[in-house]
């Protein structure tokens, strides 16, 4: 069972240290927190932005120095309104909430797109410590939406790895879709764990085909969220729920929510609509 | 789990003294049928209206000392939208309760009605809710806005109705009497305590509704109260809620007049387990008290 010190969901106001581009619409807020520091790869905070709005975001920097960050893309109100902050603004977090990734050795699959790649950081910082070899797929539309290429470069740098990055319009590296990649690599070797994140249909598709080849997946998943706290019900998956029991669910969990997964989501007055 | 345990209510029966308090998960039929199997003797649904809401911006629940302030806004997809998920929680074996919300004794009666035609086992009218403008405690703070209520809900359905009451009242008792008047069956009490809280750097209140409800343990003692009270004052069953984290909470609330009790924001701290330990530490309490069942002890501390 997952029970927060109260001291977790506590809201803190934190001052805003550096923001970077990391795309034309994707910025990254690194800040220091020392509960989101100690935090575990894909758990999430809830980011206030006072008068606006209170978004779940998944950290993208989990540093032993008391640094954490979220990198957030400019899709709606809040995250436009967070978009305008910059360095010395201030901003609420309360958190680290959820179940993050359970990290494993060996073999290793990491397969990302778009702004799915933001908790996969973190996870690949300390996989890399573990892994006997990683292949790290990253899919986005464009070149330009194509995310941390940089990053994960650097952090596979010394190990045994290889790095796939497709694009829709194959404007960089292989034109097409992530999971076209990650099936030609299922069918002809074995992984003892392959994480995922990433739009639902693509996550989807990931556990099918994990599930077709036989090897265990990890997804984080996204929806609807209010309290954060396993309580108001807004992010409930078949009996599951998204802030508490996830947002990293496994394929065992997956399973339970066959028919929901891929398929639906609730929307803010707790009503199917399609994913 | 044992005999010792069950109890009725407005005819309702109960494996355990334990439901799943209001605005808790209680959205879908699945999260329903998830905290049946945690062991809840019955659930109550979140607040179902005629029409859809969409509820406030975030934040929408805000950790304070002792307790969660919230102001969620009734989401919810209008009890139109509301039977499939009915269907689902009631494969689950435990009487379904459909918390109900309108804006006038009509609507809450067209909801009731609604309800009850999906399956509903029992209605939990909320006259209580703290943040919501012209329906909830705009009502329920108000004997013969009460009284309108019950009556017009009574005429068209015909399974039990409960009425959850405010503590933000100078005398819930009063209000208590002109619901059972009116025809209800039980009385919930209570719903949360008016509250706000405010972040000092910002200057800005925390939530995005300002105001809201204060929940948890930071209101046991005046939901013990209102308990009390309302027993002393009313011939219906009393379901007690405010605060309840362990069996002895709830035993507590029990000595006090209650029948059974919700169980909300306990689940933040103690998971849906709660459930079980809360039952389980009832059926050792009233062994050890020398009870043959838990009915005999509501009310017991009104003897002095």
């Amino acid at each position: 069972m997952l029970v927060y010190p109260t001291a977790t969901n506590r809201l803190r106001i934190i001052k805003i240290q550096e923001v970077w581009k990391e795309s034309p619409t994707v910025k990254t807020f690194t800040f220091h927190d020392k509960l989101c520091a100690k935090a575990e790869p894909g758990q999430f905070v809830m980011a206030w932005i006072a008068g606006v709005d209170e978004i779940p975001m998944s950290l993208s920097t989990i540093s032993s120095k008391g640094l954490a960050s979220i990198t957030v893309a400019n899709v709606g109100e809040a995250t436009k309104a967070l978009h305008q902050r910059s360095r010395g603004d201030i901003l609420g977090v309360r958190g680290p909430y959820g179940n993050g990734f359970t990290l494993t050795n060996g073999n290793i699959m990491i397969v990302g797109g778009g702004t799915g790649l933001v908790p996969l950081m973190p996870l690949t910082e300390k996989i890399v410590k573990l892994a006997t070899k990683i292949s790290f797929l990253l899919g986005a539309k464009t070149k330009d939406e194509l995310l941390f290429l940089d990053r994960i470069e650097h952090m596979l740098s010394k190990v045994h790895a290889e790095i796939i990055a497709t694009t829709e319009d194959g404007s960089y590296g292989l034109e097409g879709v992530v999971t076209d990649q990650a099936e030609q690599r299922l069918a002809k070797e074995r992984f003892d764990m392959v994480y995922t994140c990433g739009p639902e249909q693509m996550m989807h598709t990931m556990f099918l085909l994990a599930e077709r080849y036989g090897m265990p997946l990890q997804a984080s998943l996204e929806r609807i969220m209010r309290c954060a706290i396993g309580l108001c019900g807004s992010c409930v998956i078949g009996k599951l729920r998204v802030c508490r029991d996830g947002p990293v669910l496994t394929s065992e969990q997956l399973r339970t929510v066959r028919e929901e997964f891929g398929k639906f989501k609730r929307d803010f007055q707790g009503r199917r609509i399609a994913v | 789990m044992s005999g010792r345990l069950i109890t009725e209510i407005a005819g309702l029966k109960l494996a355990n003294p334990t439901m799943l308090a209001a605005g808790i998960l209680g959205l879908t039929g699945s999260s329903l049928r998830s905290v049946v199997e945690a062991g809840a003797g019955a659930v109550v649904t979140k607040s179902l209206g005629l029409k859809p809401r969409e509820g406030y911006p975030n934040p929408t629940v805000v950790q304070v000392e002792c307790g969660l302030l919230n102001a969620v806004g009734l989401p919810n997809p209008g009890i139109h939208h509301f039977s499939e998920e009915i269907r689902e929680a009631k494969e689950a074996g435990v009487p379904i309760i459909i918390s109900v919300y309108g804006y006038s004794s009509e609507e809450f009666a067209e909801v009731s009605k609604i309800a009850t035609e999906a399956g509903a086992d029992a209605l939990e009218l909320n006259v209580s809710c703290p943040h919501v403008e012209e329906t909830g405690a705009e009502i329920g703070s108000n004997p013969e806005l009460v009284a309108e209520v019950v009556k017009g809900v009574k005429k068209k359905v015909d399974k039990p109705v409960f009425v959850k009451l405010t503590p933000n009242v100078a005398n819930i008792a009063e209000i208590a009497k002109a619901a059972v008047k009116a025809g209800a069956d039980a009385i919930t009490a209570i719903n949360t305590v008016r509250a706000m809280a405010i972040e000092i750097e910002t200057t800005r209140p925390l939530l995005a509704n300002k105001i809201g409800g204060l929940s948890g343990p930071a209101i046991k003692p005046i939901a013990v109260r209102c308990v009390y009270e309302v027993y002393r004052e009313v011939d219906a069953p009393v379901i007690g809620c405010g605060g309840i984290m362990s069996w002895r909470d709830a035993v507590e609330f029990m000595l006090a007049g209650a029948s059974a009790v919700q169980i909300g924001t306990a689940i933040y701290s103690k998971g849906l387990e709660v459930f079980k330990s809360v039952t389980k530490g009832i059926d050792t309490y009233v062994k050890k008290k020398g009870f043959g069942s838990v009915k005999e002890i509501a009310g017991l501390s009104h003897r002095y």
